[in-house]
């Protein structure tokens, strides 16, 4: 008879195999998955973990790795704050397109004047966007406890209804010749998020990433802020009486978290995307989930678990062109990842214990 | 703009028609929730039930095959949450959003070959001359056999919590987990049983978008309706009658914004597609002020060695 023990401390080790061991069990069910859909299976996971880095084409692939890591790992950080605490923020994805919608606005409005303060004002425009996006959710949970889970969630699906508007609308390019879509922010300058190093994919959205991860390593273990947002997730009793202020801590951790969603948003629009469009967003918001979870809502391991995240888009996109593997595929693998995880957790906080059961 | 194109008869007939998915969502997360269990996971089951539902339809040229494969669709994916929840105690928020994460790379990925097809339509139920009546035959007589299966659930759900043993057993397992324990009743059972009943329900919800209210496939087609079920379970205070209350007017909000689109109202399109996904925000905020009716254990962690 097996059965579980709670463990009287969360297993250190454990917490930092979970991670390990779901990506090793996502291969395996990975793979398989593969092979119903009729591709052999080591080439798929070959074509998806190995070629970007070290295939034939690497020089191409390995910049991508940061641009495609940079917006997860930004909007992890954010995201990871508030699950620490129980506050679920799911609308990344909104707060992201709203970042880029504000962000771009700027830039637009400015068209086409050149002056070096034009990014920044774009900067700060974009993560007053996602910061205002963001408040929604946290003020309607302060004043009225209004569940911002769902909340966050709904307002994804207006801003992409805004976003549609908008490409369409207001921020159109007039020289367009009528297709979707505004002015292409690469080719204007002084809005442009360029490259900082050229050929290496650097941009400051990779920056501000680094920044970030920086930011909340130190609030996380030196500052009274970031232990009051562990104590909360971890004991909402003791927080309460150590004096945390819950409802300032919700504002907090969602307003952090969507001012680096739409970051993130203002930093692909100017870079990666330059184009606002119908489908400028590509489902960061909600990969970077995944992201916070794998990498244990710890600033480091998000670093890492954002750039593995990173090569299964970039990776997934080569398997897409050389082995026909459709798209989707990648995200059930990305979605499997995210069970295994959540599963292997299990062990983190219990302990297998077998022999026979005492009496109750 | 020309608003006596909206003609409210079939207003009314439609708007039954758009809120089925949301009610039987929502009634199977009604008794989820009525367990213990707060499952997120609902767009992606609902999604899932979608594409299973349209692909058996499409296959076997029946649409009621189609629903059967659509609920089983739905109810073994909501056993991985039962799975991750119940026996490896995964934080259930979490869960729920990996249920739906992946729920929607799977529909996306099974639903390749379907898009454009044209699935078997379901005919509407005959009464007879019934359905010929002015106004009452339209909006009473005139539906398909699923949305009356939906009405009918609704009132079974009421009956079983309120009249039957298994409901007294339902409910005290979400009222109180350890003391359900205590009792002898099997906690977690109980909690898959109603996990996959959620699930089953959900995945006949996406079915009704895909089979008979778009009819089509369509990758993430079910648009957060499923999320919207979420809330809707809010709003009713986890009572049955208030879920269809409440999907009625959401149905209702849902087809007045498509008959205005129609119409041609000076509202440009995008901001009265908002308009469902900002009327459930603010009943959020309406009713969240009275929690009092919530499941003593909702959401809560059940292990029995306590």
């Amino acid at each position: 008879m097996i059965r579980l023990e709670k463990r009287p401390q969360p297993s250190r080790a454990f917490a930092w195999a979970t991670p390990l061991l779901a990506v090793l069990a996502t291969f395996f069910f990975g793979g398989l998955l593969f092979a119903v859909l009729g591709k052999d299976p080591i080439q798929s996971i070959l074509t998806i973990f190995w070629q970007p880095l070290f295939g034939e084409f690497s020089f191409f692939y390995r910049p991508q790795l940061l641009i495609k890591g940079a917006p997860l790992v930004l909007i992890a950080i954010g995201l990871s704050l508030g699950f620490r605490a129980g506050i679920w923020n799911i609308g990344a994805e909104g707060q992201y397109i709203m970042g880029a919608l504000f962000g771009a606005g700027v830039g637009l409005a400015f068209y086409p004047a050149e002056s070096a303060l034009i990014f920044p004002a774009m900067v700060l425009a974009g993560a007053f966007g996602g910061w205002i996006w963001a408040m929604i959710p946290a003020v309607l949970k302060v004043r009225f406890g209004t569940n911002e889970i769902l909340v966050s969630l709904m307002l994804v699906y207006v801003a992409e209804q805004f976003l549609a508007s908008m490409s369409l609308g207001l921020m159109k390019n007039p020289e367009g010749f009528g297709f979707p879509g505004s002015r292409n922010l690469q080719q204007y300058p002084s809005a442009h998020n360029a490259e900082l190093i050229t050929g290496s994919g650097m941009h400051w959205g990779v920056v501000f990433a680094m920044i970030a991860v920086i930011f909340a390593y130190v609030l996380l273990t030196r500052h009274r802020l970031g232990f009051a947002v562990r104590v909360t997730g971890e004991a909402p009793r003791a927080a309460k009486f150590s004096g945390v202020n819950p409802g300032r801590l919700i504002l907090f951790c969602l307003g952090t978290s969507g001012m680096l969603a739409g970051l993130a948003g203002l930093f692909e629009v100017s870079g990666p995307s330059g184009q606002v469009t119908i489908d400028f967003n590509t489902g960061y918001g909600f990969t970077a989930i995944i992201v916070a979870f794998l990498g244990r809502l710890h600033p480091i391991g998000i670093v890492l678990a954002g750039l593995l995240m990173a090569l299964t888009y970039i990776g997934g996109d080569i398997a897409q062109s050389q082995l026909g593997l459709p798209a989707a595929a990648i995200q059930v693998f990305q979605g499997m990842l995210l069970f295994f995880l959540l599963a292997f957790d299990l062990f983190t906080n219990y302990r297998l214990r077998t022999g026979r059961t005492e009496a109750a | 703009m020309d608003l006596s194109a909206i003609n409210p008869i079939l207003l009314i007939a439609a708007l039954m028609s758009a809120a089925t998915p949301i009610l039987l969502a929502a009634t199977g997360e009604l008794v989820v929730e009525k367990a213990g269990i707060l499952n997120l996971g609902v767009e992606g089951m609902m999604i899932i039930g979608a594409i299973c539902g349209f692909a058996v339809a499409v296959e076997s040229g029946s649409p009621v095959t189609g629903f059967v494969a659509a609920a089983a669709g739905g109810a073994v994916l909501s056993l991985l949450f039962a799975l991750l929840t119940q026996l490896t105690l995964a934080n259930q928020v979490a869960s729920g959003l990996a249920l739906t994460l992946f729920g929607l790379g799977l529909s996306a990925l099974l639903g390749q070959g379907y898009v454009g097809v044209k699935p078997p339509s379901m005919p509407d139920i005959s009464f007879g001359f019934l359905s010929d009546l002015p106004v009452i035959g339209p909006i009473i007589f005139g539906h398909d056999p699923v949305l009356y299966f939906g009405l009918m659930l609704v009132a079974a759900v009421w009956a079983v919590l309120r009249f039957t043993r298994a409901g007294l057993v339902l409910r005290a397992v979400g009222e109180n987990h350890d003391a359900a324990h205590a009792l002898g009743y099997k906690v977690i059972r109980v909690r898959t049983l109603a996990i996959m009943f959620g699930g089953a329900c959900a995945g006949m919800g996406g079915a009704y978008i895909s089979l008979i209210r778009v009819p089509q496939w369509t990758e993430g087609m079910t648009a957060g309706v499923g999320w919207i079920a979420l809330a809707l379970v809010v709003f009713a205070s986890w009572k049955p009658w208030r879920v269809l209350l409440g999907a009625y007017l959401f149905g209702g909000i849902t087809q007045l914004q498509l008959n205005l689109q129609g119409a041609g109202v000076a509202i440009p399109v995008e901001y009265l597609a908002m308009s469902p996904y900002l009327i459930t925000i603010v009943v959020l905020v309406i009713l969240s002020a009275d929690k009092s009716a919530a499941p003593g254990s909702l959401g809560r962690p059940f292990h029995a060695s306590g």
